[in-house]
């Protein structure tokens, strides 16, 4: 009848009206859920790539990770053609190349220091120049790339932005999405 | 009808009730200063026109202020790191390429001629206590000493910022960042702005070491600091919610209203960057007021078509039961 | 095993079930109220709703409360109400409610004192509300230590003194309650436990009490007149709805409670943005110091009337004067000695002993905020001797009250 039909309405219309409040609340409470500003800003790490030497690895931190940082020496760099990837049977040399950032005239490694296959932090070798994982023996040459299953990539390069003689990490760049673009590393 | 009588008898009580405990209750409670407008009317006028050119020779050289006070903006640097001088004076003295924006002209003028006067101070400093205040007065280069003031206000005010680009930042940094902390960082454009102390503010460190010597520094200057005035100043990060802005606005302009014999000394703003300190009070204890305003808009327009939908619905579902 | 047919479809399976259709019946559509009510009926929604906006708003601001005593302040002032993404707006809405949520109560309270709900059959829904102010005034007591300001810590430290026990000097027993010798980390993560689980759960119990005590004696009307609801009820589904003294829970009762939350909810959401002083004192935005006393401490207002109570008198009588007032509204049900349950309007006495107590207990709020200073002292006193020959005289006025 006319009359239950308009209370009917009126009482969804009022239930409608209810739920966009219903709704809106529901926004606010995702938006506290949102990781803090302070959090973000710290999601920014500046190096500066001076003080590193040589076959030195060194771990710096960003977002909570290890980051591993491995200057090239010349010697690395000029074997870097005979290193062969366990994957594939060939030389890892021109892949190699492509996963070094260029400072002014020094190369260095900078990638995540966790497994690409279970997250454990593999060990460096500055003898041998190589990482070894302890967790199931995977291992990777002194660019990251993987010599020895299990893992199944080489080891994940974070966004960074070259700046002058400083590295942002958390930053992307030109130079690091071209790294994306070839495949050296999948985005972090 | 009844129900409206019953309503007006709840309002009336819940009304009369919130009157007491609060507006009543806080009137007992509180003195209530009226703002003088920052016009100091304890302060002669100022009777001569300054000259920039003069005024800087003698801010550099007769004045002798260089010999305490730094000028960033002259390129002139302090004579000794803040912490030294804080040892040496109690506190720091204050780098001036502000002071002619933040300060009024007159209390600057009253200031170079008696320091202790001017920051109302006289009932610590003077020749009973025998107390001498670290900033000396200004005893004249020679000529007419107001005349000589009077340069040194113009250029001081010559090398400030203007008006419009004094920030609510640099105002709170020169007004009161020599005394009080604050620790609360604050976003304001998209920046993040760190903690302040009363060294400067607190930089990022890479190594603990020597975020624990910054924070040594930070120490040593606040307990000089509280050995000079007798207690630590506190940190200001929450004051524009525990005190309010009609507070905090007519503190500033005479401390003694409120706190009798205070070690505070007036700190002799002028009106305009009085009001940019208390915007930076508010940007960094009550940084969420411009959205709480807009949100809070919207929200009792939803709240009022709600209403208006509850009450059509349940005239709807009361016709047949009356 | 009960026999069970296959399910015709979603309803019928949970039917079958769970006996939805039951449930709808009992507590719904068949639930059924008194039409001679007013807006004041509605108070109970209210507060339901309120406690529900108590407990949401509480669960974010759970989320970056941090119940240690160098980090609590600034959890709340910092992060929550200027980092997170409408941190702001749970502490406020979470203050504000905290505060008009007794305003509800007291207006709760006296509703059913005025109608003489708490009598014939309705004393445990007067009794196990009392519980629930017992219980709300708990959980906001221990709710207004989180924040760690100068009034959370000073408030702390004199609730937990009035339990030395004056004369007794019960000393172990407040350090006991304390877990130290003054208001500290043990303190306050005790009462964040209290605030946070032991006190919410209770109330929740309490209020399935409290509506369980309702469902028999059923709601009462505003001329406490005696219904059968049977017989109004049968008139009602059979059709004459106009005539039927009932209405049904659902949607009647439910549809004017609604109208009033909604009005109810434009005054809240004011002070949630725009006048919340009263409810987040200033003097709690300066970080506590235990060597250091604010020039004037004091509770918040709903519990003024009480603190008032305590003041005037010497320490040992003040203290009983104060327990006096806690649990003598639970003997209301029993020091009324007069048969009727009507409103308050035609009980003779009874009627001026409703608004002495009214206006008396206003009195006592007014006098426990301002400073003990004259006149306030001596009125606070007289108001403080008033509430007490009230209830003394209250078994005599109701004993000599004519049956209705």
């Amino acid at each position: 009848m006319k009359n239950s039909s308009r209370r009917g309405f009126m009482g969804k219309a009022f239930g409608a009206v209810a739920g966009v409040g219903a709704v809106a609340s529901l926004y606010a409470m995702k938006r506290s859920w949102d990781p803090l500003p302070s959090v973000k800003a710290a999601g920014f790490t500046t190096l500066d790539m001076s003080i590193y030497k040589e076959n030195e690895l060194v771990v710096e931190k960003w977002r909570g990770k290890p980051i591993f940082i491995l200057k090239q020496s010349k010697e690395m760099l000029d074997t870097q053609d005979k290193n062969m990837s366990q994957l594939t049977g060939e030389s890892t040399g021109a892949m190699d190349k492509k996963r070094l950032i260029k400072i002014g005239d020094d190369h260095f490694l900078v990638c995540v220091g966790l497994c690409t296959h279970l997250g454990c932090i593999p060990g460096y070798n500055a003898d041998e120049k190589s990482f070894l994982c302890a967790c199931h023996g995977g291992m990777y040459d002194d660019t990251g790339m993987v010599t020895k299953s299990p893992p199944p990539r080489g080891l994940d390069i974070p966004p960074f932005k070259i700046d002058g003689n400083k590295l942002v990490l958390g930053e992307s760049s030109p130079e690091y999405e071209k790294m994306i673009a070839d495949g050296v590393t999948l985005k972090v | 009808m009844k129900e409206l009588f019953i309503l007006a008898i709840v309002t009336t009580f819940t009304l009369v009730t919130y009157y007491l405990v609060e507006p009543f209750a806080h009137a007992n409670m509180h003195a209530h200063h009226e703002s003088q407008d920052f016009t100091y009317n304890d302060l002669p006028a100022l009777t001569k026109k300054g000259d920039v050119t003069r005024g800087k020779d003698l801010v550099m050289g007769a004045g002798a202020c260089a010999g305490c006070h730094s000028i960033k903006v002259a390129d002139m640097p302090a004579p000794m790191d803040a912490v030294t001088a804080a040892q040496s004076y109690g506190v720091n003295p204050p780098d001036l390429s502000n002071a002619g924006a933040v300060y009024d002209a007159k209390f600057l003028a009253a200031l170079i001629k008696n320091p202790a006067h001017a920051l109302m101070l006289e009932n610590k400093y003077n020749e009973k206590t025998g107390k001498t205040f670290p900033m000396p007065q200004f005893y004249g280069a020679g000529g007419d000493i107001d005349q000589e003031i009077a340069d040194m206000v113009a250029y001081l005010q010559s090398i400030a910022p203007k008006e419009e680009e004094l920030t609510a930042n640099e105002a709170f940094e020169t007004a009161c960042g020599r005394c009080h902390a604050v620790h609360y960082e604050y976003n304001l454009d998209d920046k993040l702005h760190p903690s302040w102390t009363q060294i400067g503010e607190k930089p990022t460190f890479k190594h603990k070491q020597d975020e624990l010597a910054f924070e040594t520094k930070v120490l040593d200057y606040q307990d000089s600091l509280t050995k000079y005035l007798g207690k630590l100043p506190p940190d200001l990060s929450m004051y524009i919610r525990s005190r309010g802005e009609h507070f905090l606005s007519t503190f500033a302009e005479n401390p003694d209203n409120y706190l009798k014999g205070t070690a505070m000394p007036r700190v002799g703003v002028n009106a305009v960057a009085a009001e940019k300190v208390i915007e930076h009070l508010a940007d960094v204890g009550d940084s969420k007021r411009h959205m709480r305003d807009s949100i809070g808009k919207n929200v009792m327009i939803f709240i009022i078509i709600f209403a208006i939908f509850a009450i059509l619905w349940k005239k709807e579902v009361w016709k047949e039961l009356h | 095993m009960a026999h069970f047919t296959k399910a015709t479809s979603l309803h019928d399976w949970l039917n079958q079930r769970l006996g939805v259709d039951t449930l709808n019946r009992v507590l719904a559509t068949e639930y059924w109220i008194p039409k001679n009510i007013n807006f004041l009926w509605a108070m109970g929604m209210i507060l339901a709703i309120t406690f529900g906006i108590l407990l949401i708003s509480g669960i974010f601001l759970l989320m970056y409360y941090q119940p240690n005593v160098n980090l609590a302040f600034d959890s709340v002032n910092y992060t929550i109400m200027q980092e997170v993404g409408y941190g702001w707006l749970w502490r406020h809405v979470h203050g504000v409610a905290a505060s008009v949520v007794f305003l509800i109560i007291y207006i709760h309270m006296f509703t059913g004192i005025y109608y003489g709900s708490y009598k014939k059959g309705r004393e445990m829904i007067w009794l196990s509300g009392m519980l629930l102010f017992v219980a709300f005034s708990a959980e906001a007591f221990s709710g207004y230590m989180l924040p760690w300001g100068q009034m959370s810590y000073w408030a702390g430290m004199v609730i937990t003194n009035l339990f030395s026990g004056g004369s007794l000097h019960a000393d172990g027993l407040v350090e006991w309650i304390r877990g130290d010798y003054v208001p500290a980390q043990a303190y306050l993560n005790r009462f964040f436990m209290l605030h946070v689980l032991l006190i919410p759960v209770a109330i929740m119990g309490l209020i399935g009490l409290h509506f369980g005590a309702l469902r028999i004696p059923h709601v009462n009307n505003q001329d406490g007149e005696e219904i059968d609801f049977d017989v109004e009820a049968k008139k009602y589904l059979a059709g004459d709805k106009a005539n039927s003294k009932v209405i049904r829970f659902v949607n009647d009762f439910l549809s004017k409670d609604m109208m009033v939350v909604g009005i109810y909810l434009i005054f809240f959401f004011y002070l949630v943005f725009y006048h919340f002083d009263f409810a987040m004192d200033p003097v709690n935005f300066d970080p506590a110091d235990g060597l250091k006393t604010p020039t004037h401490i004091y509770p918040e207002w709903y519990f003024l009337w009480s603190y008032e109570i305590l003041r005037p008198f010497s320490t040992n009588v003040g203290l009983i004067a104060f327990a006096f007032a806690q649990a003598i509204f639970f003997f209301l049900p029993f020091l009324d000695r007069s048969p009727n349950a009507v409103p308050a309007s035609r009980r003779g006495l009874f009627k001026i002993w409703f608004w002495a107590m009214l206006v008396d207990m206003i009195v006592l709020t007014a006098m426990g905020k301002v400073p003990p200073v004259e006149p306030f002292g001596t009125i606070g006193f007289y108001a403080a001797l008033t509430f007490i020959g009230l209830w003394i005289a209250l078994p005599f006025i109701t004993m000599l009250e004519k049956k209705v």
